[in-house]
């Protein structure tokens, strides 16, 4: 008996605001389908970082709950999980705080948490908001498609690789890029969430953990990446980025 | 000077709106408030005319609970109000201009305009009925709308407020008010509130209890909810039979009869008076379609959604999920991820509305046995076929099936 693959969802309730818990989900049931005893273990905010987990991911939130969780795992716990190999996902916020600086609520610099050389701050004018497409950089991963939802500029040092480079939206904001790759981290500014829509990429982290893969049947997945792609490149951009404005649901 | 400004403004919406009837674009409300606020800029406030007027606002919940709010007044006389949801000033506008003679009103209020719905029609009481995460596209973050709140519900002349006790979002808007109605009408949707709306930290649950090491904390309600029963601030308990759904509606009638109370209207009356409403404005509603009994559920956000999962029958082995992503539905559907789908494991979803693919993708992840139909009104047919439905179904692809639904001539209000 071997023990399940566990799959670590990082304070779900604070960093799961745009549906980036669904990360979680999807990379474990995909193990499952597979034959592979997989689980998720959400780790709320009053709890330690478990430091045998396998895979780790962080999703999206609002500046309080990013500063919450940021002092929450100062104390090194990520830093050794990612120093032994682990994998890590963080999308947006998570993505975020795993840099040397981002911007707080109020617009001041804090200090994050170092595991990745970038640093967030403002994008000059509105947020970007809308649907995102990415050429993933690695090999066998695709164009990647996702909704994007953040007002941060992310600039990334040498140490860092982007994710891939942006075909329709914003994503860093700098030199048309996406993400980053670090070590065993993969961050990016795609919801979707990010792995649902991508089945390559939640498969590109499994292999980390658990070696090579058989194939799953994706159609569903598939036709929805098809569907997406053709709604962007149909419509320019799905969602430009755009102000807020009240909602138009009085019709 | 502005009074002949305001019945011609009046009047001109009026005809607007009859127009957009008679060459079906639309009832006219909008239109019609349109056009008046845009000859009398100040009409929302003379349409209002000094009436004696209770807001409703919340971002689930509204529509119900106004129309539960307007039986209990109607017991004590004649009630305008924005019946049809439409819940901007021109939808608000355009209704109490219609109705020039009721003394009382009760008008829903869509969230962010709050502040200038108080500002103009000066109500005697707003009620609170909870804030969570919904068309994140557009509003980014949900404990802003709550700021916007908390800026307009103190001051002189400000209105008694009647706020749910259960969300901590709700609690810190109404935390500048002086004169509050706490009701406890439960919340099961916690994901907003991990953090304190007012310090950051994190806040702490126990039960129904919560508070932050700031101080905030759940306030004593003066007004409870248990299971099906609601007690009143006198400590009287009253056994709740209402004709829709949900132990959510239970909170929201404790709302509303809390409001009334403001008014003299008895608890028991009040709740009473609550008992014929079965479907409002398409929501709730059963009927009959390709020989099934087919009910239609309203779910906007995903503490909605989580809700309506709990109102689903266990005769009900077929369910409709139907999602859009349109500008009035919010454009990234994400949160379909929040939903616990999972608990649909058993019966058998179709998938459908614009989005139904990535309504599929997620129904597979949560192992629920499922087939993809574009079209709405073929994915109901479908799933009558096989026995009773329930449709779930988010803002656009609702009103697309109070259309497929209408046109099969459902016997309305049925409730079995």
């Amino acid at each position: 008996m071997t023990d399940p693959v566990r799959i670590a969802l990082v304070f779900p309730a604070v960093l799961g605001t745009y549906g980036d818990s669904g990360n979680a989900v999807v990379l474990t049931e995909r193990l499952r389908w597979r034959g592979i005893d997989a689980e998720t273990v959400a780790v709320e905010i009053d709890q330690p970082l478990p430091q045998q987990a396998d895979l780790y991911v962080l999703g999206g939130g609002e500046d309080s709950a990013q500063a919450l969780a940021v002092s929450k795992l100062s104390d090194g716990s990520l830093r050794r999980a990612t120093d032994r190999g682990a994998p890590v996902f963080a999308v947006c916020a998570g993505f975020q705080i795993l840099g040397e600086t981002w911007l707080d609520g109020r617009g001041d610099v804090s200090p994050g948490l170092g595991l990745i050389d970038c640093r967030t701050d403002r994008l000059e004018g509105s947020r970007a908001v809308g649907e995102l497409l990415v050429a993933a950089t690695e090999r066998g991963i695709g164009v990647l498609t996702g909704y994007e939802n953040h007002g941060g500029r992310t600039v990334l040092g040498p140490q860092a690789q982007p994710l891939g480079s942006v075909q329709a939206g914003v994503g860093n904001g700098d030199r048309a890029v996406d993400g980053a790759m670090q070590g065993s981290i993969v961050a990016t500014y795609l919801h979707g969430p990010a792995l649902a829509r991508n089945p390559a990429l939640a498969d590109h982290l499994l292999t980390q953990v658990v070696g090579e893969l058989t194939p799953l049947d994706d159609s569903d997945a598939l036709a929805l990446r098809e569907e997406r792609l053709q709604a962007v490149r149909s419509a320019g951009r799905g969602g430009r980025r755009r102000q807020w404005r009240p909602p138009a649901r009085d019709v | 000077m502005t009074n002949a400004r305001y019945a011609l403004a009046r009047t001109a919406g009026a005809a607007a709106a009859g127009l957009s009837r008679i060459t079906r674009q639309g009832d006219g409300t909008t239109v019609g408030g349109r056009i008046t606020l845009a000859i009398d800029p100040r009409a929302l406030e003379h349409a209002a005319g000094g009436r004696d007027l209770a807001l409703v606002t919340g971002t689930n919940g509204k529509t119900t609970t106004r129309s539960f709010l307007v039986a209990a007044l109607e017991t004590l006389g004649p009630v305008v109000s924005n019946a049809g949801g439409a819940n901007l000033p021109t939808g608000l506008t355009a209704a109490l201009a219609r109705d020039q003679t009721s003394q009382c009103g009760v008008l829903e209020v869509d969230e962010p305009f709050l502040p200038r719905v108080i500002e103009a029609v000066r109500p005697r009481a707003v009620t609170l009925l909870n804030l969570t995460r919904d068309q994140l596209d557009r509003y980014a973050e949900v404990r802003r709308l709550a700021g916007i709140w908390r800026d307009v519900l103190t001051g002189t002349g400000a209105p008694t407020v009647v706020a749910n006790c259960d969300d901590p979002l709700v609690v810190w808007a109404a935390g500048p008010a002086t004169d509050t109605v706490w009701v406890a009408a439960g919340q099961r949707w916690h994901d907003d509130t991990s953090v304190c709306p007012e310090c950051g930290g994190i806040l702490t649950r126990s039960g129904t209890d919560w508070w932050s090491d700031c101080g905030l904390r759940r306030p004593v309600p003066a007004w409870l909810t248990e299971d099906r029963t609601v007690l009143d601030a006198n400590g009287v308990r009253h056994r709740v039979e209402l004709g829709v759904p949900g132990a959510v509606n239970v909170g929201n009638a404790a709302l509303a009869a809390a409001t009334a109370s403001l008014w003299q209207v008895a608890a028991a009356d009040a709740l009473a008076a609550m008992r014929s409403i079965r479907s409002v404005e398409g929501r709730y509603l059963s009927t009959t379609y390709a020989g099934s009994h087919v009910r239609l559920l309203l779910a906007k956000n995903p503490a909605g959604w989580t809700e309506a999962l709990t109102m689903v029958p266990a005769e009900h082995q077929q369910v409709v999920i139907a999602v859009n992503a349109r500008a009035a539905d919010g454009r990234d559907p994400s949160w379909l991820w929040d939903v616990p789908f999972e608990q649909l494991a058993g019966r058998y979803a179709i998938a459908t509305g614009e989005r139904s693919r990535d309504v599929a993708v997620r129904l597979r992840y949560a192992g629920v046995d499922h087939e993809r139909i574009d079209d709405p009104a073929a994915a109901l047919a479908a799933a009558a076929r096989l026995g009773p439905v329930e449709v779930l179904a988010n803002y656009t692809a609702f009103q697309t099936y109070r259309k497929v639904v209408g046109s099969a001539e459902p016997r309305v209000g049925r409730d079995d």
